[in-house]
């Protein structure tokens, strides 16, 4: 079974957990953007989770199905065969239909199908790397004519059963006017005065429109002004807020490099994360302190309700077979 | 050592403040005995010039039980460790087409080519980290006759396998990107090949020997058929 690419979209990439471990040797990671909204679409189609999806950024693409498919889709405006569909929700998709995504309502959008994108894994991911072309379609975002293989299984069995499961669309859900980022100061906030720090905490920052996947860039008031606080280059984490040359923050995203030379005033909590790959350029956010027994509770809450979710909706191998 | 919290997910131990192989050692001696414990919930350790973050699965373990893991190692190991790295020998085809910045680097060191290519081959340069490019190498140990200024404009591509100078710091191109380094010199190792795993990693010590063009492109010609 496969899906044909008709139009790509403006940046539709094959993501799946990302390409975890590697980072000592170089590698970023990639994966979603959005673990949420990922997670939540591929639960939705009865997936365990962390099957490769696509991505799609602002514009979705327009697909069709080589065969009849259970698909659902996070937070786009998607139409089968121009007929609105809703998110957060499955489908069933006819062979020869088109689906069609739209514009997206946050950053990012995800299309599950059940079993997955089934292109190669290269170091045990299937996520796109568009900095090394490694991974996912050719290692490059979507192309018009591109076919993306999928599983072979019993898609009406497996819709039947979905449908029993789910009677309201889930969806992610969605940032205040004013997003509130959760941090944990650090590794080097030592390196900032108390006057920078208060100025970081303090300003209301816009997501700027050089944000990417490597990166959420920002505008606002810069935290230092025209002091370096360059660092030894160490390591990076998804979530690092580094303060760059011109003294204003950019908070690394799944894409980022490994290791950087800028100091790092604080890291976003990983279920904020989700929230942040979602602002659109011109949103604004604040950070926000947030102690780590506390962000330790909410990060394994957050697991606890995916973790009902998946039992709930994950299909049993005899559901599924042709 | 100092362990600071790296968010939910990390403890980063520093283990010193200056580009130091001793602190590099400590740093290798530090990530192999941790991967040996198999310590529960660790994810990956990435290491750079003076530091070691640990990263670890939040779902699994916490920041205190892992700094409580890295402290008991750190008081086991002697504070001198070894050099217990790989030396790697890299054949490097140097000047020409090859090393296009040459000339200049001889020029601003006031050497001869043939003085640059014996400064900078026959050595051992310690890899302290990877990064930038899967596989790109931050060594130390360049011989500061050869320190020379990164080029004004970077260029656009740099192929693969490019060897070259920029600062205080020479290194490898494992595959084709845009850089500012003086070009040197070219291997004709395939670096880049996410099917192979990484023929260095950091700890471990790189040799860059001089080979003729000819002895490179039969070189070239074995790793393409690899």
């Amino acid at each position: 079974m496969a899906i044909e690419v008709i139009h790509p979209g403006l940046l539709t990439t094959v993501q799946d957990m990302g390409r975890v471990g590697h980072a000592a040797d170089g590698y970023p990671e990639c994966g979603a953007c959005d673990k949420e909204g990922f997670i939540l679409t591929n639960i939705l189609v009865g997936n365990h989770g962390d099957e490769a999806v696509l991505e799609c950024t602002c514009l979705g693409p327009v697909l069709r199905f080589t065969e009849i498919a259970v698909v659902a889709v996070c937070g786009g405006t998607p139409a089968v065969d121009g007929i609105p569909v809703p998110c957060g929700y499955p489908y069933l998709v006819r062979a020869g239909s088109t689906l069609s995504i739209g514009q997206t309502k946050g950053m990012r959008a995800y299309i599950a199908v059940h079993g997955g994108i089934a292109v190669e894994p290269v170091l045990g991911s299937r996520s796109t790397d568009l900095f090394t072309h490694i991974g996912g379609c050719q290692g490059r975002a979507c192309k018009a004519g591109d076919v993306l293989p999928t599983a072979v299984y019993n898609a009406p069995a497996v819709y039947l059963s979905l449908r029993q499961r789910i009677q309201e669309p889930m969806l992610p859900p969605a940032a205040a006017e004013i997003a509130a980022i959760h941090v944990i100061p650090g590794p080097q906030d030592d390196l900032f005065t108390a006057e920078e720090t208060q100025t970081f905490y303090g300003s209301i920052y816009k997501v700027s429109v050089d944000s990417n996947r490597m990166g959420v860039r920002l505008t606002g008031n810069p935290v230092t002004a025209g002091r370096s606080t360059d660092i030894l280059s160490d390591a990076i984490l998804e979530g690092s807020i580094q303060i760059s040359a011109n003294g204003l923050p950019i908070i690394m995203l799944a894409d980022h490099q490994t290791t950087g030379g800028y100091a790092k005033i604080a890291t976003v909590v990983p279920t904020d994360i989700p929230l942040l790959a979602q602002l659109q350029p011109g949103s604004q956010l604040r950070f926000e302190k947030i102690d780590p027994e506390l962000a330790l509770a909410r990060y394994r809450k957050k697991n606890e309700e995916w973790q009902s979710l998946r039992e709930r909706m994950e299909m049993k191998t005899d559901e599924s077979r042709p | 050592m100092i362990l600071k919290q790296a968010g939910l997910t990390g403890v980063l131990c520093v283990m010193g403040t200056e580009i130091d192989p001793a602190v590099r050692n400590r740093i290798t001696g530090l990530t192999a005995v941790l991967r040996d414990m198999q310590l529960p919930g660790l994810v990956e350790m990435i290491p750079s010039f003076t530091s070691l973050l640990v990263r670890y699965d939040p779902l699994v373990t916490d920041a205190s039980a892992v700094s409580r893991a890295i402290l008991a190692i750190e008081r086991m190991m002697s504070p001198s460790a070894e050099e217990t790295g790989r030396v790697i020998e890299i054949p490097v085809c140097y000047g020409g087409a090859f090393g296009p910045d040459l000339p200049y680097v001889a020029e601003h060191a006031g050497l001869t080519e043939k003085e640059v290519i014996n400064l900078h081959a026959n050595r051992t340069y310690p890899i302290y980290m990877l990064g930038f490019l899967p596989g790109f190498p931050y060594l130390g140990g360049l011989d500061p006759k050869l320190f020379t200024p990164r080029l004004s404009s970077p260029r656009k591509a740099i192929p693969a396998g490019s060897v070259g100078i920029g600062g205080q710091q020479t290194g490898i191109y494992p595959m084709e990107s845009p850089g500012g380094w003086q070009l040197i010199g070219r291997t004709p190792m395939k670096l880049f090949d996410p099917s192979m795993p990484l023929p260095y990693h950091a700890g471990d010590s790189i040799r860059f020997i001089p080979v003729s063009e000819e002895e490179y492109r039969q070189e070239a010609e074995r790793w393409r058929s690899k």
